[in-house]
């Protein structure tokens, strides 16, 4: 059973914006699915929705993970019900470490009450072979959440994340921007080595130049808050070549 | 030791449910009725204490009478002094067994875990029930060591002269209205006095416990250190629910001598009711240290500036102020340093947290007098808001009147966004489990120091403070 978005509506709490505007999308387990779009299209804010972000209000229409519906659980119900969201311009959160928030989170999902007790020690194990993986230095661990992280720490640390609490399905917004080749190419491998595990990924990208890493089952192109193709991967070399100029 | 414990603590959901509504138990004395001479006669009396003691608390309560509510008191004209017992002492003699105490007091030591605190952590322990020490216990640390620590009352009797030295010296009764009220109802609380170069390596604890509403506790710690001793006396402090409010108006005077090192701890977790006036002072002789930690958690109001007077050459202290405000409640706290001599140093440090509509407030106060040249002093404030209903105001006040000592001052504010919010949810934590990691953090350098246990214990009150289940209340 997938992540399915049904004709989904969506406005910005008190502006009354639309800016989902009846969206159907869907991804199933061990798939990779690419959603494009030009900047200002409405994938983040999809994103923020599909997850529970109170800023966004669903108008109508449905999210549902592997047929339940989800629109009326908070954030933490949807994260514990095995949804990721990697986030691409993940906040600070002065306070919190790193390793701290990790171990909170993975804590809530073995049902361990004491939030920073290590009751395994082979989460710490695990920390540190998917930061090393990562190519994420270890001190970044001990410091607050993206406190003076650079912007390709921050997208690593985003996947370490995933990596760690193992999702059923993560979207991945933008996990690319910002990073060198060689940071790409970390990335795309732990993108794979989430699908191998059978978690779906829904990776939303504006650039193409992750897609050669690694290749999407189906390709969705939204515009203006709408779906207005999909495809195969052939829809990303599309793009590619022509950009989101016939589109619009 | 069956119930109770740390291992309950842990368990438990909220602070609330762990002492429960407060039950009715047995009290042998309770004086209640206007504050006037009959009342302070019948106090002294009943306490059976020397003449120059009733004399002090006459004093005070002419004192009492003349001096005028201070101005930066908020939030008091609420409490009606006439309705208030004085003094209760509960049907409970003293002893020195946890097995020897009524089941009554013995099942809430129990679940605040202090028997198996005090049996693992603690040189020494004095537990105030009411008006009146019910436990007190010295290990054997103490007593090979020459230390003194006994209830004050019992050292008004064995140590006349050495208490009158000290007694009310540091913090005299004259200072506000309700310092004078202090003296002229203390009862309660106890005496230390560590001898010259002894240093005592587990703490001290005295534990403050109000049992019924409309009651007022006025308990009193006396700590002598002698020439190059150490201590950590730590404070904690609880109540169980009331319908209407009680009244806590604690002292502590500490008297430092040349190179001694006190710590002094405090964890102040009454509950929603009571309203806490603590004066608390330090006289810090030549090159001694002061260290004050002072969490204020719980209570309806909470004032509250342990002071250092840096008496002696090259005294120094450390202030630390913690508090939140979870909720309709109101935290007006800080720190004062003193520096009345060359090359003393202070550094004050205030971390305050307010959501729900809770208010802190930061009042502090360096001075630094003519002559304590090559004196310095650091404030720091450091504000946290989690909603956008929290407040906190800061006031800080420096008096430097010598021009060759250096007071410095930084502060901070942070609030707690949506974005950061739903960002530590999307992770799968529910909103009171992020507000008690951010707040954690926020006080983590701050606990450095602590023995762990209590770092463990303060970690969990702040975890149920802003757990679904507790707080607010």
């Amino acid at each position: 059973m997938p992540l399915q978005v049904r004709d989904l509506v969506v406005r910005i709490r008190g502006l009354g914006k639309v800016v989902v505007d009846g969206v159907n999308l869907e991804v199933g387990k061990g798939e990779i699915v690419a959603l494009m779009g030009p900047n200002g299209s409405g994938k983040s804010s999809l994103a923020y929705t599909i997850m529970g972000h109170p800023r966004y209000e669903v108008v109508s229409g449905d999210i549902v993970v592997d047929g339940e519906s989800i629109v009326g659980l908070s954030p933490e119900e949807r994260s514990l019900k095995g949804l990721f969201l990697g986030f691409q311009n993940p906040v600070e959160v002065e306070g919190v470490k790193l390793s701290n928030l990790i171990i909170a989170s993975y804590n809530k999902r073995i049902g361990e009450r004491d939030l920073l007790k290590t009751s395994n020690p082979r989460i710490i194990v695990e920390i540190n072979k998917y930061a090393s993986i990562l190519g994420l230095r270890r001190e970044l661990l001990y410091r607050d959440v993206n406190v003076g992280f650079s912007g390709g720490e921050r997208k690593r640390s985003e996947m370490l994340q995933a990596l760690i609490l193992n999702p059923r399905y993560v979207i991945l917004d933008e996990p690319d921007s910002g990073l060198d080749v060689d940071g790409v190419k970390v990335i795309a491998n732990a993108i794979e080595t989430l699908r191998s595990r059978n978690t779906g990924v829904l990776l939303i990208t504006h650039y193409t130049r992750i897609l050669r890493y690694v290749k999407p089952s189906r390709v969705y192109v939204m515009v203006n808050g709408r779906i207005v193709e999909k495809g195969g991967y052939e829809l990303a070399e599309k793009i590619d070549r022509e950009g989101y100029s016939v589109y619009q | 030791m069956a119930g109770g414990g740390l291992e309950e603590l842990a368990k438990i959901k909220s602070f609330d449910e762990l002492l429960g509504i407060a039950s009715t138990y047995p009290r042998e004395i309770v004086l209640r009725g206007r504050i006037e001479r009959g009342l302070i006669e019948e106090i002294s009396r009943v306490k059976k204490e020397p003449d120059w003691m009733r004399r002090l608390r006459l004093r005070a309560l002419e004192l009492f009478e003349k001096l005028p509510t201070p101005k930066w008191v908020i939030g008091l004209d609420e409490i009606d002094l006439e309705e208030i017992a004085y003094y209760v002492k509960p049907l409970a003699d003293r002893v020195e067994s946890w097995d020897d105490l009524p089941q009554w007091i013995k099942d809430y030591y129990k679940k605040l875990g202090l028997p198996e605190i005090e049996a693992r952590f603690l040189s020494g322990i004095n537990t105030v029930f009411d008006s009146e020490t019910v436990l007190h216990r010295v290990k054997e640390e103490l007593r090979s060591k020459g230390v003194v620590m006994i209830p004050l009352e019992e050292a008004l009797r064995k140590y006349p002269e050495f208490v009158k030295e000290y007694f009310g010296r540091v913090f005299p009764m004259s200072d506000h209205k309700f310092a004078a009220l202090h003296y002229a109802l203390w009862s309660g609380g106890v005496f230390v006095y560590v001898p010259p170069s002894v240093r005592v390596e587990q703490p001290i604890e005295a534990f403050f416990f109000v049992g019924s509403e409309l009651e007022g506790q006025f308990e009193h710690t006396l700590i002598v250190m002698g020439e190059g001793s150490s201590l950590h006396f730590i404070e904690g402090c609880s109540a169980p629910m009331f319908k209407k409010y009680s009244f806590h108006d604690g002292m502590v005077e500490l008297y430092v001598h040349r190179g001694a090192e006190l710590k002094f701890t405090t964890v102040q977790n009454w509950s929603r009711n009571i309203v806490n006036f603590n004066n608390k002072r330090a006289i810090i002789e030549e090159n001694g240290y002061v260290e004050w930690l002072e969490a204020s958690i719980g209570s309806k109001l909470t004032y509250t500036y342990p002071t250092s007077i840096l008496k002696g050459r090259g005294a120094r202290t450390r202030n630390i102020n913690v508090a939140i405000s979870n909720g309709p409640f109101i935290k007006d706290t800080g720190g004062k340093a003193i520096h009345l001599a060359p090359n003393t140093h202070s550094i004050l440090v205030s971390k305050s947290i307010s959501s729900n509509r809770g208010l802190t407030v930061y009042r502090g106060l360096v001075r630094i007098t003519r002559g304590a040249i090559g004196s310095t002093s650091h404030v720091q404030c450091d504000s946290l808001i989690l909603d956008n209903t929290g407040k906190a105001y800061t006031y800080p006040r420096n008096e430097v009147e010598e021009p060759e000592a250096e007071v410095t001052h930084e502060a901070t504010t942070g609030r707690l966004g949506e974005d950061q919010l739903f960002y530590l949810q999307s992770r799968g934590l529910s909103e009171g489990e992020a507000k008690s990691l951010i707040v954690l953090g926020f006080i983590r350098d701050v606990l450095q120091g602590l023995p762990l246990e209590y770092v463990s214990v303060l970690s969990k009150v702040i975890e149920l403070e802003f757990s679904e289940y507790g707080g607010v209340g």
